[in-house]
């Protein structure tokens, strides 16, 4: 994110480039960004969410720096040790450091996030645009099995596709994916069905422009901002979801130091060694309310209408 | 309605319903302090009295000031606001809720957003005079049904049990006129109440206000953009520019007025008894945002 | 020469058992170079009519020619470049994430048309608008500059047609007056041809020659505007909706009141 990386050499310059008039379309989208930028800014909740994501991608990039110790090296001498100068989160009962594999989880977490944002958020868009545009037959039968999926209960769903596929990471986050688009869909498809009946959708067909060209020039940039605060807004309960999957064994795999399956794993030593289950609890707790502040604060940018 | 009493009758027919002196609304922006309203004075007998100016003249926040509907946000202040003998802005919150509706009352432009949509548009109506009256429900059943009968609604009984969403823009207004009227307010502001209205539509609600304002002896503010409209509709015209008066007259009078905006807005307008190739356009002057 | 003809026009929509006849039998002629105007209350199908001509409804019946040329359902590119049209509120006429540029350039692409910067220049000129509006997002204009934008982006084609669907009705009266300005400019200098529709009589007595007065579906009359301001009109409909744009009257309410009581809503018969 380069919000704040450019915070400090924009906000000298923003006075004198916001108040003079744009000279191309590109400064016009920059003028338009850094205002965007200067109102998240002014929400102190949405920055620290935004802090703490950045937060966890660097940990993530740096994560064989950050680390203490190697995440999978099994020490069953070490086995259970409470939090220590040596090992800040303690022990594993395989005698695995906590911190590291913490740190190392961050990938995982990423991954998975990601992963499912960039498959879930193309597909139900373009899917509910088309649906949402043409109406008729084909919005007909996109709706209906949209409605076949959203009919039940997501994790529920996620866990007959993991069924379905096999355990493991690439699985999980096909299944959750799978479950994912169809509430795009339907958001987008909304917000088309009020698009297509404004006055500019129609002085664009008047001016000859083609359905392709009305739906990725005009339509989807109007979608784009609700559908990124939804996506944001997701993105933590996939987190929570890929924890429940790795919770219950159906997500990555061991000995990969995924955040659920920790909990999962830490849950049979819980009354002796609290720290087993806290560590990688708090850590999806705090990354999940990340995105959740930080999508909440994009949703005042991105659609000031909503508040 | 007893009027408060004075040294004689005929005095307190004369005495200004609702004066204004020196009345400000500045709001609070994220930049600063904006002032929408910059010294208006005016007082309001028992007459029509209009507001003509364009979008961002103030002529709907010096009616939102007169209710205390302003925003938060709003700084009110003035030298004197007062309906008779009450100052509305040393009110405190119960007198001024006493205040609205019974004495003073307000129709906005588009009814669709003032009714309720989830009950039938006679209850509303019985409800805005059980608000002000102890009155059994049956008891204000009949005066609803007078009510809706007095803006000629024709089938009253049937109009009683319509949802918002049954009736048409122009019988929406009417209801509104019902439900503003039925406690016997003293003032009337009325915000573009025809706006959204078709021309013989218009001349109907109209009509029903012109009667409801001889009858009750009701001193009215009828906020507007439409000059023609009210130089045969209302009895005075204040003319507003950017927060200010810029000039006040009879109606009659309003093809003499002197302030070259009024005289501009004036001949701005497509005129529907003579052709002019090209329509002057207002060039505005810095000097008149200074007091008159 | 006729550069609007509309015979028999008609639409109907709803479905089947519930359908309501919006358009019935719609007949008129626009002459090459005129200002045409269509008066009507709301519900009276004037918007409908442009919006078939514009293209932009496909189901409905009868026929329309421009330049004598029958046209069909479909929107072809070449009806695009001969026919445009400027909606009533400009707020909600201009996409809200384009610019002036971006809006103005997206007609030329579609039409593999040129030497974009240079049209683009010219037509912010034609309808007087800054150039230094050119970069901004319409919430960065006033409402008079986006009915500009709005006119620029209907000119930009070099149509021969303009169907006006009450451009000034969401203006300010001092903007107003600068819009039809541009208008009555445009057309002088360009020829063009105007299909005006309002519910503004003095802004359709201003623009316009001659007029069709609407009611439900129906064209009333098609009438010269200084027969109608003279009190010649036709039909008493035609004449009351004149008197009544005129100024209050408190005996013209009660007639019309007296009428649609009578009438069953619609106002027949001279």
């Amino acid at each position: 994110m380069s919000a704040q990386a450019s915070q400090g050499p924009a906000k000298r310059k923003k006075v004198a480039f916001l108040d003079r008039e744009a000279t191309s379309v590109t400064e016009a989208f920059l003028q338009r960004l850094l205002v965007g930028i200067h109102t998240f800014l002014s929400n102190g909740l949405a920055v620290a969410g935004l802090t703490i994501i950045l937060l966890l991608i660097a940990v993530a990039a740096f994560a064989p720096w950050m680390a203490t110790h190697d995440p999978n090296l099994q020490n069953l001498s070490m086995a259970l040790k409470p939090p220590s100068s040596a090992n800040w989160f303690g022990t594993d009962e395989y005698g695995r450091d906590i911190f590291s594999r913490i740190v190392y989880g961050s990938r995982v977490t990423l991954y998975i996030v990601t992963l499912v944002t960039i498959t879930v958020g193309p597909i139900g868009l373009i899917v509910g645009t088309v649906s949402g545009y043409f109406g008729g037959m084909v919005d007909m039968i996109v709706m209906r099995i949209t409605d076949l999926f959203l009919a039940f209960p997501g994790l529920i769903l996620t866990l007959t596709f993991v069924a379905i596929l096999g355990p493991g990471l690439e699985q999980a986050v096909l299944a959750i994916a799978l479950t994912g688009w169809p509430a795009i869909a339907r958001l987008a498809r909304a917000e088309t069905m009020t698009i297509r009946s404004s006055d500019y959708i129609a002085a664009a067909r008047l001016q000859g422009a083609s359905s392709l060209r009305i739906i990725f020039g005009s339509i989807i940039p109007v979608c784009l901002s609700s559908v990124i605060v939804r996506l944001t807004l997701g993105m933590a309960s996939v987190i929570l979801t890929a924890a429940g999957l790795g919770f219950l064994g159906l997500g990555a795999q061991p000995p990969t130091p995924e955040w659920g399956a920790m909990t999962s794993a830490g849950r049979e030593y819980m009354l002796d060694s609290w720290w087993l289950v806290t560590a990688p609890g708090v850590a999806i707790m705090v990354v999940s309310l990340a995105f959740n502040l930080f999508g909440d604060g994009l949703r005042d940018v991105l659609d000031p209408k909503s508040k | 309605m007893s009027s408060t009493p004075r040294a004689s009758d005929a005095a307190a027919v004369q005495a200004p319903l609702i004066e204004a002196r020196d009345l400000r609304v500045a709001f609070q922006m994220q930049r600063g302090v904006f002032q929408a309203i910059r010294g208006v004075s005016f007082s309001l007998g028992r007459e029509k009295l209009a507001i003509v100016g364009e979008s961002g003249s103030g002529k709907s926040t010096v009616g939102r000031a007169i209710m205390r509907l302003n925003p938060p946000s709003a700084i009110v202040t003035a030298e004197r606001l007062t309906f008779k003998d009450v100052d509305l802005l040393s009110a405190s919150k119960k007198e001024l809720r006493r205040l609205r509706g019974r004495h003073i009352s307000m129709i906005m432009q588009d009814p669709k957003y003032s009714l309720n949509p989830v009950a039938t548009v006679g209850e509303q109506i019985a409800e805005a005079y059980r608000t002000h009256h102890k009155v059994s429900s049956r008891e204000a059943r009949e005066r609803a049904l007078t009510m809706l009968e007095a803006v000629q609604i024709r089938s009253p009984k049937r109009v009683y049990d319509l949802y918002p969403h049954q009736v048409s823009g122009g019988m929406g207004q009417r209801i509104m006129i019902a439900m503003m009227l039925i406690s016997d307010p003293e003032v009337l502001i009325a915000d573009e109440p025809t706006s959204a209205l078709d021309v013989t539509v218009r001349l109907q609600i109209l009509a029903i206000l012109d009667d409801m304002v001889k009858e009750r002896g009701l001193g009215m503010i009828f906020i507007s953009h439409d000059l023609n409209l009210v130089r045969s509709f209302c009895d005075r015209v204040i003319i507003m520019y950017a927060g200010r008066i810029v000039e006040t007259v009879a109606a009659a009078d309003l093809d003499n007025v002197q302030h070259p905006y009024s005289r501009g807005l004036l001949n701005s307008l497509p005129r529907l008894d003579q052709k002019r190739d090209r329509l002057p356009v207002i060039q505005r002057d810095d000097s008149w945002l200074e007091a008159v | 020469m006729t550069a609007i003809s509309v015979k028999n026009l008609s639409i109907v929509f709803g479905e089947e058992d519930n359908e309501t006849k919006v358009l019935d039998a719609v007949s008129f002629d626009v002459e090459k170079g005129e200002v045409f105007g269509l008066v009507g209350e709301s519900g009276s199908g004037k918007s409908t009519v442009l919006r078939c001509i514009a293209g932009l409804y496909t189901h409905w019946t009868g026929e329309i020619r421009i330049d004598g040329q029958p046209v069909g359902a479909q929107l072809t590119k070449e009806r695009c470049r001969k026919i445009q049209m400027v909606f009533q509120d400009p707020y909600g006429s201009l996409h809200p994430k384009h610019t002036v540029q971006t809006t103005l350039a997206a007609p030329l692409r579609i039409h593999g048309i040129g030497d974009i910067d240079r049209r683009i220049t010219e037509v912010l000129r034609d309808v007087g608008l800054a150039p230094h509006l050119r970069f901004r997002y319409p919430h960065q204009l006033s409402g008079g500059q986006r009915q500009r934008v709005a006119i620029a982006r209907a000119l930009i084609l070099r149509p021969s047609i303009l169907l006006l669907d009450e451009p000034t009705s969401a203006l300010d009266v001092s903007v107003q007056a600068e819009v039809l300005n541009v208008l009555s400019d445009i057309r002088d200098r360009e020829g063009l041809t105007y299909l005006l529709v309002s519910h503004d009589l003095a802004v359709i007595g201003h623009m316009c020659r001659r007029l069709a007065v609407m009611q439900q579906g129906l064209i009333e009359e098609v009438v010269d505007y200084a027969d109608l301001s003279g009190g010649r009109a036709q039909q008493a409909y035609s004449r009351m909706l004149f008197d009544a744009s005129h100024h209050y009257d408190r005996s013209m309410a009660n007639d019309i009141t007296a009428a649609r009581q009578a009438g069953g809503g619609t106002i027949h018969g001279a």
